[in-house]
C-alpha cells in the first residue's frame, strides 16, 4: 500500500487541516475563530510543502555525522521546501499579529466580535 | 439551508480536487536540479553544513531580506495603531507569585543564551537567525508575566532592529563589492567545513537577522500588551 508511507499521510493530513480550515473561514461568525482558521490553513500548507520535499529513506540536509560530504546529493531530502517554510512560519506570526490587532480594533469600536454586525463592507 | 449546501459544495469539491491531486502524486525518487546543486556544488561554493541555512541566507537572502522587512512592518503598523505613550499610563497590575519571580531570576538568562547559541550555530545544527529569534522573544514574554513593574524601553528595541537591519544591508551591498553579488557569503573566508568559523558572512548575518526578529517579536508583544494594560 502505497498510501501509508509518511509522505501521503502527511500530505493527506494537510488536506484535510486545508478543508478545516477553509469550511471554518467561511462558516464561522465569530472573528476569532476565523482568525484560528486562518492559523489551520497556514499550518496544513507547511504540511503539505514539507511532504512535497520529503524523499524516501533520506534524511534531513544536514551535513553532519552520517551525512557525508562526498555523496551528501544522494542522501538528503529537498532542502529548498524547508527554507520555503521557514520563511512562511515567520510571515504567518506577521499576518496573525496583524488580524489579531485588527480584531482588537474592531471591538474596540463596536464592542462585538461577530462578523455579522459589520456590514460596512458587504455589497 | 442554501447557504450550508453551497458550503458543503465548494468543499466537496476541493476534496474531490485535493484526492485527484493525491492519487496523482508519487514520491520523490531523487532531488531536483537545483536542490542537486545546493547539496554537491553548494558545500564548497557557501561552505554552510546546514544546506537550508545555506538556502535561506545566501541562495535566496534577498527573500530572506524582504521576509525580515514584513515582519518590521508588522511590528511598525502595531505601533502605529496602538498609540500606547510608551509606558506613561499607570494601570493595576496584580502581583504575580513568589515561584514565578524567582524562575524567571533562574531562566532568563539560560533562556538568551539557548537563543543565541541558536542563532550562531545556524550554518551547522538545526536552527538559525528566525529560531533564536523567537527564543530571545519568548525571554521578553517571560519578564513581562513575571515583574509586573519592570518597563521594557522600546527605544532599546527599536534601536538594536535599526542597527541589525542595516548592518544585515551592508553585509549584503559588501558582496557586490568584495565578492559576487548582493549577500555573497564569501566576504569573509570561508574556513574549514564543519567549524564554528566557517560559511564566511552566514554566521555574522544570521546573528543580526536573529537580533533583528528577537526585537521585533519582542516589539510587537510589548505593543499588544500595552494595549491590553491600558484601561477603556
Amino acid at each position: 500500500m502505497k498510501y501509508f508511507s509518511v509522505e501521503y499521510i502527511s500530505i493527506f493530513a494537510g488536506f484535510i487541516l486545508l478543508l478545516i480550515g477553509l469550511w471554518g473561514i467561511i462558516s464561522q461568525k465569530n472573528i476569532l475563530k476565523i482568525i484560528i482558521s486562518f492559523s489551520i490553513i497556514d499550518t496544513s500548507i507547511h504540511l503539505i510543502l514539507v511532504s512535497i520535499g520529503y524523499i524516501k529513506n533520506r534524511t534531513a540536509p544536514i551535513i553532519d555525522g552520517p551525512v557525508t560530504r562526498a555523496d551528501a546529493a544522494q542522501q538528503v531530502t529537498d532542502p529548498i521546501p524547508q527554507a520555503l517554510v521557514l520563511t512562511a512560519i515567520v510571515i504567518g506570526v506577521g499576518i496573525t499579529a496583524l488580524m489579531l490587532s485588527y480584531a482588537l480594533k474592531l471591538y474596540e469600536k463596536n464592542k462585538s466580535l461577530e462578523i455579522d454586525k459589520y456590514k460596512s463592507l458587504k455589497w | 439551508m442554501i447557504r450550508n449546501s453551497i458550503l458543503l459544495l465548494i468543499i466537496a469539491g476541493l476534496a474531490f480536487i485535493f484526492y485527484h491531486e493525491l492519487s496523482a502524486y508519487h514520491g520523490n525518487e531523487s532531488l531536483n536540479e537545483s536542490a542537486n546543486y545546493y547539496a554537491t556544488e553548494g558545500l564548497t561554493e557557501v561552505g554552510a553544513a546546514n544546506l537550508v541555512t545555506s538556502v535561506v541566507v545566501t541562495y535566496r537572502g534577498l527573500d530572506t531580506l524582504g521576509e525580515v522587512t514584513i515582519l518590521f512592518l508588522t511590528a511598525a503598523i502595531l505601533g502605529l495603531m496602538f498609540k500606547t505613550g510608551h509606558g506613561q499610563e499607570e494601570t493595576k497590575k496584580r502581583i504575580t507569585s513568589e515561584l514565578l519571580i524567582t524562575a524567571t531570576n533562574i531562566l532568563l538568562p539560560v533562556i538568551f543564551l539557548v537563543g543565541i547559541y541558536i542563532f550562531i550555530n545556524g550554518h551547522l545544527t538545526p536552527g538559525g537567525g528566525f529560531q533564536g529569534g523567537a527564543v530571545l522573544a519568548s525571554a521578553v514574554v517571560l519578564m513581562l508575566l513575571s515583574i509586573s513593574g519592570r518597563k521594557i524601553k522600546h527605544a532599546v528595541l527599536d534601536f538594536i532592529e535599526a542597527i541589525s537591519g542595516i548592518a544585515f544591508v551592508l553585509l549584503g551591498v559588501l558582496g557586490i563589492f568584495l565578492a559576487g553579488g548582493f549577500l555573497d557569503n564569501s566576504i569573509f573566508s570561508l574556513g574549514t567545513f564543519g567549524e564554528l568559523f566557517s560559511a564566511g558572512a552566514i554566521p555574522v548575518i544570521y546573528i543580526f537577522i536573529g537580533l533583528k526578529v528577537g526585537a521585533e517579536l519582542s516589539n510587537i508583544i510589548l505593543v499588544l500588551n500595552q494595549t491590553q494594560n491600558v484601561e477603556k
